[in-house]
């Protein structure tokens, strides 16, 4: 297999076999907190796939270079969410400053997505991950491809799961069941959707 | 004394190294930081938050843009005009000039004006008997709505829900009725109607198109439940004083800029496709037989004709004929003529 399958390969095991959302349940707080319109979950599936692939790259580099040589694994949590957090600032002053435009649609999903737990696992999962031989750990753009992977995994069911709940909007609900109870059961329907992904071997 | 050292010196080995290597990692996030939100400043002009806090923060969006925020923003960086805010009014208006420095311009009160006669429980003819969700949205997907004109209003009221005012209300015959008083303009309606019914107008015009129809003619006809639709004929635009009505798509629209509220289209519509809310309550032109001079300016800019009167005889104005448009009112150079 070529790099290309290998690619294909991380698509879609990023996007459906292991859903960051569906699958490992991380970034679970936006992925019920910024669905509610389409055109946020959009801003935020965007935000989310910009950080992430940011995140992969420099996360890497900092595990390499740094943890790895001195034998510091232990310290990843702190290190990548120190780096991410600090990472998302600078990144929002600079297009703050330089892409008002950008900052306008993305700006205020940036600061919600610093510590996003969907965020530090694509750092922590790529220290991890191996390719589909089983044995060549990621490289780089290994990483950061899977972190763009994630971050597109994590959009399209945050805006599935938008599509479907402004939908819901307009269904005559049980009083007890209108708003966030609906979207749980429908969380857990969807991510049992997503499970039929699982059997699946690339 | 010298086991001691070693142990301390090699608690200090295995602590100090992440501790070392991590401070510095965060030491220098923070210098980065420090000199990119130096580097990377952008200055926020301070009228911006003063102007945020004086309008009504309601974020409807009436302005055009994104939000009180947005609108405030535009109005500092941007030069957006200072009396743009529909719910805050002239107030508002007033408030943000001052920030700005400037004198407010006129604020125009506009309401919501609907381009349909139809959509009540006696005036719609249905194409099926829809069953499901009240919302007009809903119901649109549907075979193109259950209504048989694809324009014009399904009576499911997805506007008066959107209404933050209170200023929309169902009457006896399921029509929608538009409280002048408490309407602010905000177009929240406007952006509710799948079907675009609903125009914001001046408040002060009060001539109408009631149709949004653009199927032609015998159609329109077929399907329209009141038996009002407009046929695009263009009977309304020619005959119109002030060249306010053009027609597009079989349909015609009244700039209600141009509109002077004479009411002509009105009477020469022969589908009575157009509301006249003044009709009957228009005064009538009459000439002061001391101050004519007969100079015939006033006959020649009557749109009906009801001015009659040779050149430098005194002229007359048949009560009859006279629409009220007091188009001749401000041309007469005597001031001879009065609306009564």
């Amino acid at each position: 297999m070529g790099y290309l399958g290998e690619i294909f390969v991380m698509a879609m095991t990023a996007i459906f076999i292991q859903n960051f959302v569906l699958s490992r349940f991380l970034g679970l707080c936006p992925y019920l907190g910024v669905s509610k319109k389409l055109d946020s979950a959009v801003g935020m599936g965007m935000a989310v796939i910009f950080v992430m692939t940011l995140a992969s790259a420099i996360t890497f580099l900092i595990n390499k270079y740094l943890l790895l040589p001195y034998d510091l694994m232990y310290l990843q949590t702190i290190a990548f969410i120190l780096t991410i957090a600090a990472l998302v600032q600078f990144v929002e002053m600079v297009i703050q400053k330089n892409a008002p435009a950008l900052y306008k649609s993305l700006g205020v999903f940036l600061p919600l997505i610093t510590t996003n737990c969907a965020v530090l696992g694509v750092a922590i999962l790529n220290t991890e991950a191996v390719r589909s031989d089983g044995l060549t750990a990621y490289n780089f753009l290994d990483s950061v491809l899977n972190g763009f992977f994630s971050g597109v995994g994590f959009t399209v069911v945050l805006l599935a799961m938008a599509g479907i709940r402004m939908r819901l909007d307009m269904v005559d609900l049980p009083k007890s069941m209108k708003g966030m109870p609906i979207a749980l059961i429908l969380a857990g329907i969807m991510a049992l959707a997503f499970y039929g992904f699982m059997g699946f071997k690339i | 004394m010298t086991l001691i050292l070693l142990e301390t010196a090699s608690l200090f080995a295995t602590i100090g190294t992440p501790v070392l290597i991590i401070g510095a990692l965060g030491l220098l996030f923070g210098l980065i930081l420090a000199i990119a939100s130096k580097v990377f400043e952008v200055k926020v002009d301070p009228r911006v938050e003063e102007i945020i806090s004086v309008l009504p923060g309601a974020n409807c969006g009436a302005c055009g843009l994104a939000g009180c925020a947005g609108y405030a923003d535009q109005i500092v960086n941007g030069g957006e005009a200072v009396n743009k805010c529909a719910p805050g009014g002239a107030a508002v208006a007033a408030a943000i000039a001052k920030i700005m420095g400037m004198t407010a311009g006129a604020m125009q009160q506009k309401v919501a004006v609907y381009h349909c006669s139809s959509g009540g429980y006696h005036n719609t003819k249905w194409k099926y008997n829809y069953d499901g969700v009240t919302s007009c949205k809903a119901a649109v997907n549907i075979a193109g709505g259950p209504n048989s004109c694809a324009y014009g209003c399904m009576g499911l009221n997805d506007c008066v829900a959107a209404c933050n005012f209170d200023a929309l209300h169902v009457d006896a015959n399921g029509m929608r009725v538009v409280d002048y008083d408490k309407c602010t303009g905000c177009g929240a309606c406007v952006k509710a109607c799948p079907r675009g019914i609903i125009e914001l107008a001046p408040i002060n015009r009060n001539v109408h198109i009631k149709c949004s129809s653009k199927d032609k003619g015998p159609d329109a006809k077929a399907v329209c439940g009141t038996g009002h639709p407009c046929i695009g004929c263009g009977i309304c635009s020619r005959k119109c004083p002030v060249q306010a009505i053009t027609i597009t798509d079989n349909l015609a629209h009244i700039d209600y800029d141009k509109c002077i509220n004479c009411g002509l289209c009105a009477t020469v519509c022969p589908t009575k496709a157009i509301e006249d809310l003044l009709v009957g309550m228009r005064k009538k032109a009459e000439i002061d037989p001391e101050g004519c001079i007969g100079c015939t300016i006033c006959a020649k800019v009557c749109p009906v004709d009801a001015i009659s009167g040779e050149l430098k005889q005194l002229h007359t104005v048949d009560k009859d004929k006279c629409i009220g448009c007091e188009q001749c009112v401000p041309k007469c150079p005597k001031k001879a003529i009065e609306m009564v």
